[in-house]
């Protein structure tokens, strides 16, 4: 076991699995020769050659659309779109390709490759650099969407990911890129695809988040003096989604609340919601809540903490939600 | 004619001084007069000095990611000089020279880079579109902006800014196509400064040159020293009269350098050398305009000090305003989502206001 951070730990699974399987190929913009430009692929070309790890044009549309003929032709692509922000260029061959592959021949095709980018606010950063899209990916049928919030899923699921034969969306959490350190084996393993992951149980609240989001509210319970007892979930798989989990745990607790750092409107809390609602609809005890964006463009860092999660915003929705009487 | 003379083809870059600021192509020396040619100066030196403000500042934690223009501020004022009033800038996002000669306010210049989006909001009458930062994006939006000038019957032009690596892009190709083949009355200046981000301009495109891309658009194109104020003056110049006269587009290789990084949140040390920093420093495009203006007896090292202490008391004041300057307010973030904010929008912000009044009270 090694300490490692979520960036580190996405490094090693990478390198590891360059080194295991020759078909895997790493690339992006600046992704090769510098390592990207958080650095998460540094100094995998020094060790896996030019032609295996290396920078490509900036063109997102080039490097999907690459990945999906490299694909067909039996390689195994990790891709990187620079920041999530960027990535509409290629959005046309993600949903027109990537996503639809498979069906349109049958299964003849698959293209079991990654594209990797990073997503998310709260770094004070330029325009275009703080988007959470989950929905634009999630919608499609035909994408996987992963989101890990710890070194040790980000591992286990980058390798799940690299060795998935459909292709998976995976979005890293920059906020937490380098904040905190995991132990995180140096062996290969996995982290399970589509199973969400219950990380305290309890019996008020059911809260559900995913990557960065998660992180802010396990920070923001550690202020919570009321006695609340809340069983957290980490969905860390957007698409498909373990609803079955979460579902089961409000058929216990009686109250939903999701946090994320989306705009609200069609969100992926508004999804949870929906199948809460389909499934265990007489067991709620209070209206689900979503914590999260207005329907606003993400503010420029001067304004940015309107929009961004934060400590009382989440709090306050847990206190709300545990006093609701019908 | 100087886009005939140095054709992209011709393998020639067209210069009209040296490195010291002489003259060694007088025939194509542009004709500018002296109060023109001091205000051109004057401007470079601001954004120069606002440049070189800003980096210290982003370093003492004042200031957020910024993209710093030094190196390349002969290819923005050398054309901007050659535009009229009511042509259009599409900029890219390292543009600060050229927005402070088309008349953006540093003020506001500084307030984008310093995360508010009243950094965007120009004045009446300054033809310039907000910093652009998704790649590309702008030459379209030049293309759209130069159609309807014709279409209007208008003689104005639009010029626009992309990189060398941003030829790579899906959308520089896109639009050179569209403006081109409508011959609408468009510059598209790529300021080839040697890098996209790490990814050296070898690794960005097989092309010899990039000017020679022009060719295969059926537009004039041609490789202009970017150091070179006057060059670009002159060709902007030509290019501005092309268009204008219904000839359609021109492509502008502007050969430069990024002598500072991508952004502050860039270590250029990791892919490039000191030695060639150092030797591009010397073709600076501050140092060859003075010597240009000194030689014509315009400029001497008395009103360079003063000059110099002028604009820095200038730039330092303007960011003292900047840093005091009122966040973004809630009606704000707000209110510029639509012309006239939703009904579940007008709730989501009453409930964020309540929020905000819960909080304070707690």
């Amino acid at each position: 076991m090694a300490m490692m951070t979520l960036l580190q730990a996405i490094n090693n699974a990478l390198d590891q699995q360059l080194t295991n399987d020759p078909t895997v190929v790493s690339y992006g913009e600046d992704a090769g020769f510098e390592g990207g430009v958080f650095r998460v692929t540094a100094g995998l070309q020094a060790k896996h050659g030019e032609a295996r790890v290396f920078d490509t044009p900036i063109a997102e549309s080039a490097i999907v659309g690459s990945a999906v003929g490299m694909a067909i032709a039996g390689m195994k692509p990790v891709v990187e779109l620079q920041f999530s922000g960027f990535m509409f260029p290629a959005y046309n061959q993600i949903v027109v390709h990537l996503a639809r592959f498979r069906n349109r021949s049958r299964s003849s095709y698959s293209l079991p490759l990654v594209v990797r980018m990073p997503y998310g606010g709260g770094v004070r950063a330029l325009e275009h650099h703080s988007e959470s899209l989950e929905t634009l990916f999630a919608h499609i049928p035909g994408l996987k969407l992963v989101i890990p919030s710890t070194p040790y899923d980000a591992k286990g699921l980058l390798t799940a990911a690299i060795k998935d034969p459909d292709p998976v969306i995976f979005f890293e959490p920059k906020k937490y890129y380098r904040a905190g350190k995991q132990e995180v084996p140096e062996e290969e393993y996995i982290v399970e695809i589509g199973k969400a992951n219950v990380l305290q149980e309890g019996t008020d609240i059911t809260l559900v988040s995913w990557g960065a989001a998660l992180r802010d509210t396990q920070k923001a319970l550690q202020n919570l003096k009321e006695n609340i007892s809340i069983e957290l979930i980490d969905l860390r798989t957007i698409a498909p989604m373990d609803s079955v989990t979460v579902v089961e745990s409000v058929k216990k607790t009686g109250r939903l609340l999701v946090v994320s750092e989306q705009v609200k409107t069609l969100s992926i809390a508004s999804e949870l919601i929906a199948r809460v609602n389909e499934e265990a609809f007489l067991y709620l005890e209070a209206p689900p809540v979503r914590v999260g964006g207005y329907d606003i463009t993400i503010p420029l860092p001067r304004g940015e903490h309107h929009q961004a999660l934060n400590d009382k915003k989440i709090l306050r929705a847990v206190r709300s939600l545990a006093g609701y009487e019908v | 004619m100087i886009l005939k003379e140095y054709d992209a083809l011709s393998k020639k870059r067209f210069q009209v001084l040296d490195e010291v600021g002489k003259v060694i192509n007088p025939k194509f020396e542009p004709k500018i007069d002296d109060k023109t040619l001091l205000h051109m100066y004057r401007m470079m030196l601001l954004a120069r000095i606002a440049d070189e403000k800003a980096l210290q500042y982003q370093r003492q934690g004042r200031m957020l990611t910024f993209a710093p223009v030094k190196g390349q501020e002969a290819a923005q004022i050398g054309p901007m000089a050659a535009l009229e009033e009511g042509d259009w800038l599409s900029p890219a996002f390292r543009e600060q020279a050229a927005f402070l000669y088309k008349g953006v306010s540093l003020e506001q210049a500084y307030l984008y880079w310093y995360g508010n989006e009243r950094g965007s909001f120009f004045e009446d009458g300054v033809r310039v579109l907000p910093v652009n930062v998704p790649i590309g994006s702008q030459v379209n939006h030049a293309a759209g902006l130069a159609y309807a000038e014709k279409l209007k019957g208008n003689k104005n032009v639009a010029v626009t800014y992309i990189g060398d690596g941003g030829t790579s892009h899906g959308e520089f190709h896109e639009g050179m196509n569209f403006a081109s083949v409508y011959n609408a009355p468009m510059i598209c200046i790529v300021q080839n400064n040697q890098y996209a981000i790490s990814t050296p301009r070898a690794k960005q495109t097989k092309s010899e040159t990039i000017s020679q891309k022009a060719v295969a658009y059926g537009v004039p194109g041609i490789q202009v020293d970017g150091n070179d104020v006057l060059a670009m003056y002159a060709v902007v110049k030509e290019a501005r009269e092309r268009a204008t006269k219904g000839e359609g587009v021109t492509l502008i290789e502007a050969y430069t350098y990024r002598l500072g990084p991508h952004t502050t949140s860039d270590d250029p040390t990791i892919y490039r050398k000191d030695e060639e920093v150092n030797e591009w420093l010397l073709k600076d495009p501050l140092i060859r305009f003075k010597g240009y203006l000194e030689g014509k007896k315009l400029w001497d090292d008395k009103k360079e000090a003063t000059l110099v202490e002028e604009l820095t008391e200038y730039v330092g004041e303007t960011f003292k305003k900047v840093e005091v300057s009122e966040d973004p307010t809630v009606d704000e973030i707000f209110d510029h989502t639509y012309a006239t904010l939703p009904e579940e929008l007008k709730r989501q912000k009453a409930q964020h206001l309540a929020f905000l009044s819960e909080s304070e009270e707690n």
